[in-house]
């Protein structure tokens, strides 16, 4: 069963055209890297599949985005479902966006919001049960002890495991991941890599990460996903990404040697 | 160049208020407590309003065809002096302390909304976009998102203002709207200075007491 499905996804931003007529298929369980140099929309892809933005408009039925069968966003109209849709996807940012204020356990508990009576959210009374469930969810990423601290004074590591836990609390189906190791440490990286991988093998949900490290994507995704410039450049077995399409996918083409002797020998 | 050569009249003028006349300091108290009470209940009521204003002044929270509105309302609020307001008041609710507590309200609550939305404006709204990519409503967005961030300064920022209406609350009694302010103006009017002298002397003692106190509420909630 597919668990993501884009149509014809097209994205301006201004003049700059920075999603090509996307379409792509993500089978449940599957975990799917998605590479491609700064620019290439692998951000962007990411975040129209959570609704956080708005693909152009086009005409009906054209264009569409399907998350769990639901329909995210159609022809630059996000669906009246778009927050239950959200609520099932788990968002890992870059930048974690964790509430720096508040502590690890309200951050996590921030997860059950979607699924929470509006009287019980907005007074923040949630049930005991849910704070059992928020403090399963830390221990998993192994950070039950740090339960009632603030995030801000968290390393950048253990406020990323925070934004997993938050994803469990969600009961996710499906995990979204943007750079989410871009500004950790190799271990740091390697723990949040091996958690992530750790909920895809063992609950089966579909994770898809967008990378910059080939290495990671190798080691950890069976299936790799590369943009470039907007469009889909390779789609396949992270096998059988070879050194020259990746020579090709970052454009680091070997310099031609003598260039640099030529620009001396004309100004000579 | 007068204050050079009038300076042996503002000196006799500075001598007639000392020593001050504390006979009365029971009445005084008194109406300091009133005046105290004014400032409290119309920065209660202006931050209780503030927040729901401010969040409706911030272009990053609503959009412009609300904001717009929302700000004009604010700035008349704010741009009529407390004073004014009370001398309004006091011709329809009459002579006495509601008066001022409306005046002040009003008037404050046109600052605090802006100051409010301000700090709304400065989050950083990638936490907010946290909370929103877990499915969470508007609402929601703002009590876990932006309310958190937003409320050391909102806290700070009434505490300010509670400290200034103070001393408004002193002045607005002198256009009849209750408290200290009526005894000050009276004992003015009437050049009973020792009188005049003690009154300043406890606003000074209260407004210094109430620094003291309100920095300790602000250091518990930072």
């Amino acid at each position: 069963m597919s668990v993501i499905s884009v149509t014809k996804l097209n994205k301006h931003f201004n003049e700059n055209h920075a999603l090509k007529d996307i379409s792509l298929e993500v089978q449940q369980g599957e975990m799917v890297a998605l590479l491609g140099p700064s620019g290439s929309g692998k951000s962007t892809l990411l975040r129209h599949l959570n609704g956080l933005v708005c693909a152009d408009k086009s005409q009906a039925g054209l264009s569409q985005v399907k998350v769990l069968g639901n329909r995210v966003q159609q022809d630059g109209r996000f669906s009246p479902q778009v927050r239950a849709s959200r609520g099932q996807t788990g968002y890992i940012f870059q930048q974690f966006n964790l509430v720096n204020r508040l502590s690890v356990l309200d951050n996590v508990l921030i997860g059950a919001l979607n699924a929470t009576p509006l009287w019980r959210s907005l007074t923040g009374r949630f049930s005991l049960n849910q704070k059992r469930q928020a403090l399963a969810a830390l221990d998993r990423v192994g950070l039950a002890d740090f339960a009632q601290q603030r995030v801000s004074n968290l390393s950048g590591g253990q406020q990323q495991r925070v934004a997993i836990a938050r994803a469990l609390m969600q009961q996710a189906k499906i995990i979204l991941a943007d750079e989410p190791i871009a500004s950790l440490d190799p271990e740091s990286s390697r723990i949040v890599m091996e958690i992530l991988q750790g909920i895809n093998q063992q609950e089966g949900i579909a994770v898809v990460v967008t990378l910059h490290q080939v290495d990671y994507a190798r080691r950890y995704c069976p299936r790799i996903v590369a943009l470039k410039q907007g469009e889909i450049f390779f789609d396949g077995a992270s096998e059988q990404l070879d050194q020259v399409t990746l020579d090709a996918l970052y454009g680091s083409k070997p310099q031609a040697p003598h260039s640099v002797p030529q620009l001396w020998a004309k100004t000579a | 160049m007068k204050i050079v050569n009038d300076a042996g009249n503002m000196l006799e003028l500075g001598a007639d208020f000392f020593p001050p006349d504390f006979t009365d300091i029971r009445y005084y108290l008194e109406e300091m407590l009133i005046t105290l009470h004014i400032a409290l209940w119309g920065t209660l009521f202006a931050i209780i309003l503030s927040v729901p204003l401010g969040l409706m002044c911030a272009e990053n929270m609503v959009p412009a065809w609300i904001y717009q509105p929302t700000r004009r309302l604010m700035d008349a609020a704010r741009a009529i002096n407390e004073m004014v307001f009370a001398m309004l008041f006091v011709v329809t609710v009459g002579l006495g302390p509601f008066a001022g507590v409306m005046a002040l309200f009003i008037h404050t609550t046109g600052v605090l909304a802006k100051l409010f939305s301000e700090a709304v404006e400065a989050i950083d709204p990638g936490q907010v976009e946290g909370v929103r990519a877990t499915g969470a409503n508007k609402l929601e967005e703002i009590v876990y998102g932006v309310i958190p961030q937003v409320l050391p300064l909102w806290i700070s920022f009434s505490l300010y203002r509670f400290e200034s209406n103070v001393r408004s609350a002193t002045v607005v009694g002198m256009v009849g709207a209750g408290g200290i302010g009526v005894i000050l103006w009276e004992s003015i009017r009437g050049f009973m200075f020792p009188q005049t002298c003690a009154v300043m002397l406890i606003i000074i003692v209260t407004v210094s007491l109430l620094d003291f106190g309100s920095q300790r509420i602000r250091k518990h909630f930072i």
